[in-house]
């Protein structure tokens, strides 16, 4: 059975910050757009301009994972996110709620179904092998991650690009306001809210700028007790929380989540836990942004204080990822320093 | 990976039927289910046809017992609707008795209460609970809780293409052990936001959807929900379960040439066919039936007839397209015509490609124009969706 390595990693955020062992500041905004960088450095100008930012963010990541692994042309492209390309579906919509269905012109509506970003990758690339989309709220990349897993362990596939894509839109914004999910006037304890995309590229060959080994991922919707559940899929695994040197959890302590996390932490207790969710945001692929945090620390074996929540940083050999957000879509990612 | 993918249940709900049975009986009969629009105001009401099934919100609510303060949009009613007859007939009581993951995929998701609440949100509280219902993750979490279901939860939205991706995928875990059970499949209801959005591509007929004639216009649009229970073989007869058919084979691919538009050779569809003849470890010949995408598009047919002739040569099998029934379904049409494929196998049946008069001048490709019978072992099914997704499951006895 085949390893499967992280080569290259594409980040866009909330912050303009490359390295995780530079300095980062806590957000405070409730709403916090991702900091765009100069797509034409990667992109055409002309295709540029029609894009959605969803899009030019996904390309524009996945395009510097790629660079870094070396890989021309992947053979697969996986992604996962939760609101998809909301910015045009928005747009769509409004056409159509606001003229009564006339006037309307095709593109918005080609460019909002779920897998544009893929598509547009695949497109740009001129990648014709396996392509998928994942749109599961809080799990939806690690869906993409586990497929790539998948197929690079069974020897189906070499090099697989995965990321994680969500922007915000005005509209939705102020509903999911409403709706207490982003922090408003109206609940001052909902989440602060985000954008990114974070790309991956995964091969079965390790390189010299290999940053990790991708050991193992489990999805589970819901998770009666979290400590049996972490305990079996680390013993699969053959290791144990003991053996596992850091824990990179998407804490995001609203109020509805401090149930759930104080349950997942206590697993971890004396350990040293990493989190991300208070400098980058919460969105429903936030949780991508945290391996790329794991792979780099394990690569560069620091990162900036601004990351800890616990312990202390040193060796590290096995880091664990834990996402969950409303006691839902709990997610476990096991990385182990590649050799 | 070497276990045998079982199938040991089906549940739908069309445009032709709310049950497995009753969708049988109209592709039997010819009985279609194309008409004019009901469930909503549209200006467009007039030059349309669609495939709307045959139940309102409020009966699909009943007969799911869902308390008054649900949040389920139409997309999770069908969707509902259609896990509990596969449920029921895999004989599941219990989701978590077995390692038992869900996979579904939608295109639309809460569309369909997006758009009629999408600014009515700022003034009624009382229909503040279905903000959280538009994203396409919502049916398959509300699915999952009221059948109780513990484990890997996800959602596919590969455009068209995206319940074959669902099935390619339970079958994948199954094969890989990382579950033995698998509810996959799809639901997707009409909505404003995707009439409008395929009238602006000017691929809507506004007349019956005419596959592969050559004087094809345009699909109709229609909804559905269809899942199959997947199950590892071995767990399926240490049961004792029925087992209706097999997933033997699978293929994903990107045609990589448009957002929208097929290739004019049908690259990805080609791609896709052969990659599950290779899964299945099969021949082009031992295919029985094929039942194709078929949209009824100038532009789909064209391509996937190339493809097939690409995959097939002269030899072409028997084949049909079902949509001229349905409509098309979006990313509900490769579940639906998963349960069509297996009801092929089950009663050794070809369904008609209806309304079929003219042969394309491309090609000679004659679709199966009436339900005939013969003997079915393998079926090829095939979906294709806008962003070049095209995937192909095989079927067999």
């Amino acid at each position: 059975m085949a390893k499967c390595f992280i080569n290259g990693i594409g980040v866009i955020a909330a912050q303009d910050v490359l390295l995780p062992t530079d300095q980062f500041s806590t957000l405070n905004e409730d709403v916090n757009l991702a900091v765009e960088p100069v797509y034409k450095e990667l992109i055409a100008p002309n295709l540029i301009r029609r894009m959605s930012k969803g899009v030019k963010m996904g390309i524009y990541a996945s395009q510097v994972a790629l660079n870094e692994a070396n890989v021309t042309v992947p053979d697969a492209v996986i992604t996962g996110t939760g609101l998809g390309c909301i910015e045009d579906s928005e747009k769509f919509l409004k056409g159509i709620l606001d003229n009564d269905e006339q006037f309307l012109t095709p593109t918005s509506f080609i460019q909002s179904t779920h897998n544009t970003v893929g598509a547009q990758i695949a497109l740009r690339l001129q990648c014709k092998g396996y392509n998928f989309t994942y749109v599961n709220r809080d799990s939806s990349f690690e869906m993409a991650l586990l497929d790539g897993l998948m197929q690079i362990k069974a020897d189906e596939e070499q090099n697989i690009l995965v990321g994680g894509i969500d922007e915000v839109s005005d509209h939705t914004i102020k509903l999911l306001q409403i709706a207490e999910i982003i922090r408003s006037e109206k609940n001052k304890n909902a989440a602060l809210y985000a954008e990114g995309a974070n790309f991956f590229a995964l091969s079965n060959t390790k390189q010299e700028n290999t940053y990790a080994e991708v050991v193992d991922v489990i999805i589970c919707n819901q998770v009666a007790d979290v400590n049996t559940w972490i305990t079996e899929f680390l013993a699969k695994n053959n290791t144990s929380i003991s053996e596992v040197d850091a824990v990179v959890m998407g804490i995001n302590n609203t109020e509805v989540n401090v149930q759930y996390n104080q349950s997942l932490l206590a697993v971890f207790q004396h350990k040293t836990i990493l989190h991300y969710k208070h400098l980058i945001g919460q969105f429903d692929t936030a949780s991508a942004y945290g391996l790329g945090l794991a792979a780099q620390y394990m690569k560069h074996k620091k990162v900036s204080d601004n990351f800890i929540y616990s312990g202390s940083i040193g060796s590290v050999q096995q880091v664990l990822l834990v996402n969950q957000n409303f006691g839902k879509d709990y997610s476990l990612v096991l990385l182990k320093e590649a050799n | 990976m070497s276990k045998r993918v079982a199938i040991t249940g089906m549940g739908i709900v069309s445009a032709i039927g709310n049950s497995v049975a009753e969708n049988f009986d109209s592709l039997k009969n010819g009985k279609i289910g194309i008409g004019k629009i009901s469930l909503f105001e549209t200006r467009h009401q007039n030059e349309i046809l669609v495939g709307e099934v045959k139940m309102s919100n409020v009966e699909l609510e009943n007969s799911l017992h869902l308390p008054h303060s649900h949040n389920y949009t139409r997309t999770a009613l069908l969707g509902a609707f259609a896990v509990k007859q596969a449920l029921q007939q895999a004989n599941i009581t219990d989701c978590n008795d077995k390692k038992t993951a869900f996979i579904s995929s939608t295109s639309v998701g809460g569309m369909d209460f997006t758009e009629k609440y999408f600014y009515e949100y700022f003034e009624n509280t009382e229909i503040e609970r279905f903000i959280t219902s538009h994203d396409a993750g919502h049916a398959s979490h509300e699915i999952a809780e009221l059948i109780g279901l513990e484990g890997l939860v996800t959602t596919i939205s590969t455009a068209c293409s995206s319940a074959a991706n669902a099935i390619m995928l339970g079958a994948r875990l199954i094969k890989s052990g990382r579950a033995e059970r698998v509810i996959v499949g799809g639901t997707d209801a009409l909505s404003k936001f995707t009439i409008n959005g395929f009238k602006t591509l000017m691929i809507l007929s506004d007349t019956y959807n005419t596959p592969f004639d050559d004087n094809r216009k345009g699909l109709n649009l229609g909804e559905a929900a269809a899942y199959l229970v997947l199950e590892a073989e071995e767990v399926a007869l240490a049961a004792g379960k029925n087992i209706l058919a097999y997933v033997a084979g699978y293929g994903n691919a990107n045609d990589a040439f448009h957002q929208t538009a097929s290739s004019e050779n049908g690259d990805g569809a080609y791609l896709a066919m052969e990659k599950a003849l290779k899964v299945a470890q099969i021949l082009p010949e031992a295919v029985d039936y094929i039942n194709a995408h078929g949209t009824a598009t100038p532009n789909n047919d064209l391509s996937e007839g190339r493809a097939l002739i690409r995959a097939f040569g002269d030899k072409v099998p028997a084949f049909s397209s079902t949509k001229a029934f349905t409509g098309h379904t979006l990313a509900a049409a490769a579940a639906i015509e998963a349960v069509y494929s297996v009801l092929a196998i089950q009663n050794q049946c070809i369904y008609p490609n209806l309304n079929f008069k003219t042969p394309m001048q491309e090609f000679h490709l004659i679709p199966e124009t009436k339900f005939v019978s013969a003997p079915i072992k393998t079926v090829l099914s095939n979906s294709f969706g806008f962003g070049g997704n095209c995937s192909t499951i095989i079927f067999t006895k």
